[in-house]
């Protein structure tokens, strides 16, 4: 079905179910209990989940496949997000257009790096497109301030001109974004017993735009273009002498990984029209490096897994502060309860960032392949304990790449 | 005229005269043999043929065309395929995928955006690249990651991703090195074959003599960056240049 075989059709069905019960499965922890903390089903993160998701995803057709290691990408990201902007100040406060113009300029942006950027590989590549990515940042923040805004940021005024639609509303506010009409912050809320569920339009449009793009991915990864692309990988000389010229292969990956990111950037802008320089910061690139790694480059799942937990983390676990922590420990003798609580407070709220880090060395270390990885070992742990008698079989699927 | 004119090609690296004045001129579905001592210029030589170098000076026609300054991958699509003196495969890449790239590349040219294809949908190509696994003994290792193959399978390997694209002329930068006798005499055997039943001229850089002997219906020798002699292989073996070059001189 749709050009997939059966596994991929699976995994597609699996994301999709995931995406679209996400309200409830992000939110296992009733209204006003202790745990409720955890409880990540708020539409503002559930945007991010997605956006991030399709980021990650355009990141790693580059990286995953060609094993070019961009630093760069949050450049794309931010120019996408200023088109999208500018695209609701001057034409019409639907996000369609807006979503559309942030692909095609940031897909011409990258044309523009990656074309200067693939003359080197290696090393010289990822420094090449990280200083690319912090002169755009540079000049975001500062020269260019008329078409950025600069510091503040590039945000919708009364005055925007907006020839599809209306410069302000009747009560002479800005207007809100919206799908054909249909507000991106409407959102429904379903209560059953002390559960509380949010079901927000703008979460949906990200969530099937993230479906559509993980689906060109599928795509994309099983075609004759991915193959060349993991061929760029594994061995460009015997690419060479095998008729085939791996530049322009490198290149539209490149691009076609720009338009996924200016595609994030517009669905940000969708969801909340103001885009900033900070945005384009290369800690933002490498947020999106360690996504990939994290959840597993060149697997199909693997960057969307990544995205999720460190949005996750970086939303939930940096929310916990010692009061929280005491409470936790409460149980515990008071001497000891200080002793555990003083361990643990580096880790969390403000140091959320150390439990990353040492979740990416731990990953990196004993789990190269991601947290797909670590899933494919303990499904085949399992296999091969219900199916000892039987040996065979499972041994041919180890193989099979790019799941 | 060959199928392959090599004329008064120089090339110079410092103050190295690697390649002298070369002459050469392979016959179509013939196989040319080219040896020489270390040192002679045989793989400089060949680096020019696949246009991993440009010559200082002369020309090389390939079918009546000149494959001076175009690139590499270029030279591949003329006619030529090359085999490397270590594997160079895909190793990331299963066997049947090392295949299937070579034949996506004869019927697509240098690059196509064929990113809304499904490899295993093209029934053709998938076919051809079963068969030429068949030929070469390998069908039942197709799902095997490449990387992981003895250094034997890899260079069958090799040698099936040049065949599927039915070059017009395969040059081979020794091809047996560091084969055990028994793995060796594979190969020519392979080798012969390809020649006789596929039509296709073959070059070949060899140290083995063996190899030579039984394959080989010209050979030249090299020597110091120029060709001694070119002739069939019965003169070849007693001709004194020939032992000159690679003994030394008799009465030094």
């Amino acid at each position: 079905m749709l050009g997939l075989n059966k596994k991929d059709m699976n995994l597609l069905l699996l994301v999709a179910g995931l995406v679209i019960f996400a309200p409830f499965i992000l939110n296992p922890f009733p209204e006003g209990s202790e745990l409720a903390q955890f409880n990540a089903g708020y539409p503002d993160l559930m945007q991010r989940f997605v956006i991030f998701g399709i980021f990650a995803i355009g990141f790693n057709i580059l990286f995953g496949l060609t094993g070019y290691l961009s630093f760069g990408h949050a450049a794309f990201l931010g120019v996408g997000s200023y088109a999208g902007v500018w695209m609701m100040k001057l034409l019409t406060m639907n996000v369609v257009p807006a979503i559309m113009i942030s692909v095609v300029v940031a897909g011409l942006f990258s044309l523009l790096i990656g074309y200067i950027s693939l003359r080197r590989s290696g090393i010289y590549f990822s420094i090449l497109t990280l200083a690319f990515a912090q002169m755009s940042f540079a000049l975001a923040y500062s020269v260019l301030t008329p078409l950025t805004g600069g510091e503040t940021g590039l945000q919708l005024s009364l005055n925007d001109p907006r020839v599809l639609g209306i410069s302000a509303t009747e009560t002479g506010s800005i207007p809100v974004t919206h799908f054909f009409g249909l507000e991106m912050r409407d959102s429904f809320e379903l209560a059953l017993g002390s559960w509380l569920f949010t079901f927000n339009a703008g979460y949906y449009l990200c969530a099937a735009v993230m479906l559509i793009a993980f689906y060109l991915s599928i795509r994309i990864f099983r075609s004759p273009f991915g193959m060349m692309l993991r061929a760029v990988k594994s061995n460009q000389q015997r690419m060479k002498y095998t008729g085939l010229n791996p530049k322009p292969y490198t290149l539209a990956a490149f691009v076609i990984s720009g338009m996924y990111a200016g595609l994030a950037g517009g669905l940000m802008v969708s969801m909340d029209p103001l885009a900033g320089a900070e945005r384009m910061f290369w800690t933002a690139s490498g947020e999106v490096v360690l996504m990939a790694i994290l959840g597993g480059a060149g697997t199909l799942i693997g960057p969307v897994l990544g995205a999720g937990l460190i949005k996750y983390m970086e939303n939930i676990l940096s929310k916990i502060n010692s009061t929280i922590l005491h409470e936790w420990f409460a149980f515990m003798p008071d001497g000891i309860e200080d002793v555990m609580v003083t361990l643990v407070y580096p880790f969390i709220g403000k140091g959320w960032h150390l439990t990353l880090g040492i979740m990416f060395m731990l990953v990196v270390i004993f789990l190269p392949g991601g947290l797909v990885e670590g899933g494919q070992r303990i499904a085949r742990l399992f296999r091969r304990r219900g199916a000892k008698t039987d040996d065979s079989g499972a041994e041919q699927s180890q193989n099979t790449p790019a799941e | 005229m060959g199928i392959l004119e090599v004329k008064g090609v120089g090339k110079r690296f410092g103050g190295l005269q690697a390649l002298g004045d070369v002459n050469l001129s392979v016959q179509e579905n013939s196989v040319h043999a080219i040896i020489g001592p270390n040192g002679a210029g045989k793989s400089t030589l060949l680096n020019v043929l696949v246009g991993k170098l440009i010559p200082d000076t002369g020309s090389v026609m390939f079918e009546g065309q000149s494959v001076l300054g175009r690139s590499p991958h270029e030279i591949n699509q003329m006619g030529i395929s090359r085999v490397f003196q270590t594997p160079e495969i895909f190793g990331d890449l299963t066997v049947m995928e090392n295949i299937m790239i070579p034949c996506f590349a004869k019927r697509d040219g240098s690059y196509r955006l064929h990113a809304f294809e499904t490899v295993l949908h093209e029934k053709e190509l998938v076919a051809q690249a079963e068969q030429i696994l068949i030929d070469v003994n390998m069908i039942d290792k197709r799902e095997m990651h490449a990387a992981s193959m003895s250094r034997g399978d890899k260079r069958r390997l090799e040698m099936a991703m040049c065949l599927v694209q039915e070059p017009k002329l395969l040059l081979l930068d020794e091809p047996t090195a560091g084969m055990a006798r028994a793995d060796t005499n594979n190969t020519i055997d392979l080798l012969k074959e390809i020649n006789e039943k596929r039509d296709i001229t073959m070059c070949i850089i060899e140290h083995d003599m063996h190899v030579v002997f039984s394959l080989a219906e010209r050979i030249t020798v090299l020597a110091q960056g120029t060709p001694l002699v070119e002739d069939i292989p019965e003169k070849i073996k007693g001709h004194p240049k020939v032992q000159e070059a690679y003994l030394g001189q008799a009465h030094g």
